[in-house]
């Protein structure tokens, strides 16, 4: 019974040095989201039921993020006839940041903001820029870390079989 | 009992020393600012990292690619 409020100390200290959640795999349920379209109107991954989705993590401080936005355009132009949504969420606190990189490089695509960070948090985001490509099933195909010109090849065969798949 | 009340104390007192959470990559965004760089500014950065490679008579192998965003 002594040993009673020092186990007690014990895990509430084990439970300060928790580890981080685990990172989303392939395969995984997509969690859902939690970002905004604008100040009034949520964004959520289940309006895309059915859908094949590419999840972009981005920043205006994230200098590889400059070189996706012109890349999802393109992927948006090509393939959102064949039902590709490409969903950015911008983890910028101050949403004016946002706006300055959307003002020079004007996005095509769907943009949530989640200055909070919940949405990486819960997809445990290694870097940024971060893409998760989800299936029509809502499970997670692919998670791409970063963004080089040199990974877009391989990304766009990916999101192609994937729209295939939907079919 | 007051010895439950001192051990919770102390328990709750210590978690204070946790140390801090590291920056998740989707925070960095102020890390990433040019005023954050430990040394001066590029014309500067450029100028010493001139005179050490003539000094020491070698170039190449510094800096990383990358700007502090976690990527890469």
């Amino acid at each position: 019974m002594r040993r009673l409020p020092l186990a007690g100390a014990v895990l509430a200290l084990a439970a300060l040095h928790a580890g981080p959640a685990a990172a989303v795999k392939e395969g995984d349920r997509a969690p859902e989201i939690a970002a905004k379209k604008d100040a009034a109107t949520p964004l959520r991954l289940s309006a895309y039921k059915g859908q094949v989705v590419l999840l972009d993590f981005w920043a205006s401080w994230c200098g590889p993020c400059k070189q996706s936005f012109p890349w999802m355009n393109a992927l948006h132009a090509k393939y959102a006839a064949q039902g590709l949504r490409i969903v950015a969420v911008n983890v910028d606190p101050r949403r004016e940041d946002g706006e300055r990189f959307l003002a020079q490089r004007p996005a095509q695509f769907l943009v949530g903001w989640d200055p909070d960070g919940a949405t990486p948090a819960a997809y445990e985001v290694k870097a940024m820029p971060s893409s998760v490509l989800i299936g029509a099933d809502g499970r997670v195909l692919h998670v791409h870390a970063g963004f080089r010109d040199e990974d877009a090849a391989a990304l766009e065969v990916r999101i192609a079989a994937a729209l295939a798949d939907r079919r | 009992m007051t010895r439950t009340a001192c051990t919770l104390l102390a328990a709750a007192l210590l978690a204070g020393c946790a140390a801090p959470q590291a920056p998740k990559p989707w925070e960095k965004g102020n890390l990433s600012r040019p005023e954050m760089t430990m040394a001066g500014d590029a014309l500067d950065q450029r100028f010493t990292q001139h005179i050490y490679q003539s000094k020491e008579n070698g170039t190449g192998s510094s800096g990383v690619g990358g700007g502090g965003c976690g990527c890469n």
